[in-house]
Order: structure tokens, then sequence, then C-alpha cells
């Protein structure tokens, strides 16, 4: 069972399809105090930073978050909850994050590229991880966002991906933790593999 | 690297694909899940619905079909066609939409972009800009190419990416259904002086053109109907053909 937190991010409705099409129980609330029943958390984003963090925050489950890690319990954020796991964010002026995981949120800048990333790109893996177990290396997911994580800890870094002169973070994974960039439930095949991965690993 | 995008384009009506074969008018080619479950299976980057019904019973048969497509086949969706509020907007992404796109209600009223984009983020907002050579200049038209605005495309184009559209769909009107190949020039034109991915629309005949859109025109994404709705090239068959020759796409 997954417990999908609804702080009113929306793209909540396409991620709980995903499982239902995977037929993977998964429930979307948007009550805190009901996360500690489950083993996964998934924390999904479209949005600003600033607005996600006090949403998160006012709904509780910023604190029931790290709690459920404590607990050894695992979370999955997506595109903006990735970014919402690190230390501080510089979209429009400077946020704190959940500072799960230490590290900062940059925005990309490029005088070749069009800003924000909008597409399929492909994703080179840093290591083994469970998130990408039975998904081919460098297989393409449908990426939108202007904002990128930075996380201080490289060997937290699961897989990177090349855009704007760089090769960015484009998933994590450390200890139960895990995030990616992109938006596994618009990324076909590839993507569907990865949220079945981290339901049943 | 970030792949140039391949989307096919599907004219609906009252929930059925309708496709028109040598100008004899519109025959039905299935539903929109078997075409979304097929063009899927191909490796389409995203799919659009354009909604051609003229009534609203008949749009609410179409969204109704989109909600399926989106319990199963999981690639962006774009809805358009009536797009002309933000509660019909609202009522797409209800129905599964990852994006809508707006074309005449945004000419005669541009500030739908913007409240589209606030409420619902700018990636969800694609503003389709049809154009025609009219005296050697590219003037913005609507409804379907019939009604010239006093938009020139390039000012325009600007206009919507300030508003807070996240794309832009750029149609040209003279090469529509001629299978001549995109309008390069304008493509060129908008897409490098914009920062918003420009989607080259109207012309694509064969594969070639699809090539020189994204060289000659620097499309970011393509759309194409006739090539592949008549199984004259899969979009495989195009994909291959684009990696071949440097275009990097998702195979």
């Amino acid at each position: 069972m997954v417990f999908i937190a609804d702080y009113g991010a929306g793209n909540l409705r396409s991620v709980h399809k995903a499982f239902e099409y995977l037929g993977i129980e998964a429930v979307v609330s948007d009550k805190a105090s009901e996360m500690s029943r489950y083993e996964k958390v998934l924390i999904p984003g479209v949005g600003a930073f600033g607005p996600a963090m006090e949403a998160l925050n006012r709904q509780g489950f910023g604190e029931a978050l790290k709690e459920h890690i404590d607990k050894g319990r695992s979370v999955l954020g997506i595109c903006l909850g990735m970014q919402l796991f690190l230390s501080e964010s510089e979209e429009m002026g400077a946020h704190e994050g959940l500072d799960i995981l230490p590290g900062k949120v940059l925005r990309f800048t490029s005088s070749t590229d069009k800003i924000p990333q909008i597409g399929w790109n492909s994703v080179d893996y840093c290591k083994d991880s469970v998130l990408f177990r039975n998904i081919p290396d460098q297989s393409y997911f449908y990426f939108v966002h202007t904002y990128y994580c930075v996380p201080e800890e490289p060997e937290s870094v699961a897989a990177t991906t090349f855009f704007a002169g760089k090769n960015f973070c484009s998933a994590i994974e450390k200890n139960g933790i895990f995030a990616v960039q992109f938006h596994p439930e618009k990324s076909s095949e590839a993507g569907l593999q990865v949220l079945k991965n981290f339901a049943e690993f | 690297m970030l792949a140039k995008r391949i989307i096919p384009c599907l004219d609906v009506r009252d929930g059925r694909v309708v496709k028109g074969i040598n100008f004899e008018g519109l025959r039905d080619a299935g539903s929109i899940l078997e075409q979304a479950r097929f063009y899927n299976g191909e490796m389409a980057d995203e799919l659009v619905f354009l909604d051609i019904s003229a009534s609203l019973e008949s749009r609410r048969t179409t969204l109704e079909e989109v909600l399926k497509v989106s319990g199963e086949v999981f690639i962006p969706l774009t809805v358009g066609g009536g797009i002309s509020s933000v509660e019909r907007a609202r009522d797409a992404f209800l129905h599964g939409a990852d994006k809508v796109s707006v074309n005449t209600a945004a000419v005669s009223e541009p500030e739908l972009i913007s409240r589209i984009a606030e409420r619902f983020g700018s990636q969800a907002v694609v503003v389709a800009v049809d154009v025609k050579k009219v005296d050697g200049r590219y003037v913005v038209h609507t409804h379907s190419g019939k009604k010239p605005t006093e938009y020139e495309a390039i000012e325009w184009a600007h206009k919507v990416q300030e508003l807070g559209a996240g794309e832009i769909l750029l149609t040209s009107m003279d090469r529509d259904g001629t299978q001549e190949g995109y309008d390069n020039e304008i493509l060129k034109m908008i897409s490098t002086t914009v920062h918003i991915p420009v989607i080259a629309s109207g012309g694509a005949g064969n594969l070639e053109h699809l090539y020189k859109g994204f060289t000659d025109g620097h499309a970011d994404a393509a759309l194409a109907a006739s090539i592949f709705h008549f199984r004259q090239h899969s979009i495989r068959e195009a994909k291959e053909y684009l990696r071949e020759r440097g275009i990097p796409v998702r195979l």
C-alpha cells in the first residue's frame, strides 16, 4: 500500500492512476495523521517550492514525514517532491526545505537550451539502485522543470541527466529515501516500472 | 540529451477519432482509446486530441474517452478545441489531460492564458498559433484559419510567452494538409527568439520534412497527423530515420 500525500500540489490523479493500472493499492490523503499506517509514502509535486513547503508544514506532512523516515520506512519524491527533500531552494527567493537530504535546489541557466526543460531525456545510472531495476541504463523519462537538485552527498545520487551543459542529479537513493526529478507517471513503460520498483521492493 | 519529440495529433469528435480522406470528408477511425494505445506502443512522445465537435455534449463524450486513455496510457496528453474558459480547462484536467491547447479564445481574451497558467502551471498551457502569410507578413488567424487577427506571428508568440504559455504549437495554415513540409522560415524565426518550446505543425508529408523541421526550423517537437494516420510511416520508423541523421529521439 502506498500513501500519496495530498497537499494541494496537483498531478495526484495521474500518480494514483498509474498505481491502479499496476494493480498496486494506493490511497490519496490530505491527513498527515494517517501516514503512520503505511510503509511507503509518495510526495508528488507540481508548482512552486515556497507555497508547497508552506502547505506541507501547515498540514503536518513535514513532521509526519520525518517520523516516517526515522522509523526506517521509505518515501519517494517526484519532481517538486524531490526538491522539497533538500535543505534549501533559490526558487523565487531563498526557501528552507524539509532538509531530509543535505543540499540545494538551483535554477538552470543556459544561453543555448530552453528553460524549463520540457520533454524526454535519458537517465544515466551512477550506481545499482532499487528504482531502476529491470530498466535499461539510459532509458528516457519525461521531465518538466526549471530547478534542479544539488545534493551534498555524492553517494546519494542514483542517476544523472545531461541538460543545459551539465549532468544534473535526476534521481536520489539513500537508505529508503528515493527521489526522481522526472515524472514516472508520464514516462510510459519505464516510468511505470519505477513506480512498481518503489512499491514492491 | 533532451530528445526531440514526435507527437501524433488526433482529430476527434463525439469521442471517436476521425480522419479526412482525400478530401472526401471525415471517416471514423476507431475509438480514442484504441488509437492512443496504438501510438503509445509505437513510442509516440505525447498525444494531442483536437476536438472538432460542434456541441458541448459531444465534447463531454470526448472527455469521457480521454479519461479512459489517462487510465492506461502514461504519456503526456493534450486536449484542444473549445477551451474557452478556466472551467473548460479544469474540466479537461479533471478528465486526465496534462495540458490544454488554446487558440481562438487566447486571441480574443489573452488573459485566459495567464489565468489557466496561474491555476494549473505554465507547463499545462499550450498556445496554438495558426499563421498565414498575407502580403509577405505572417498574420495570426483564428477559427481554423478563417479569420485574420491584428497580430503578427512573432509579436503574438512573444506576447503569449509573457502571459505564461508553456509551449507554442505553431501551425502554418498555408502548408496544413499540403504535405509539402513545415514552413521552416517562420518556425525558425519564432523558435530561436522565444525561450519556450515550439512544436512544428502543418505540412509534414514525409520523414525528411520532420528532419528539416528540427534542423532548418529549430523546432523542439514535431506534430503530424496524416503521415502517421494513413500508416504511410510508423512513428518508430520516423524516429529511426531521425536518429540515423543525428537527431536525438526516444527509442
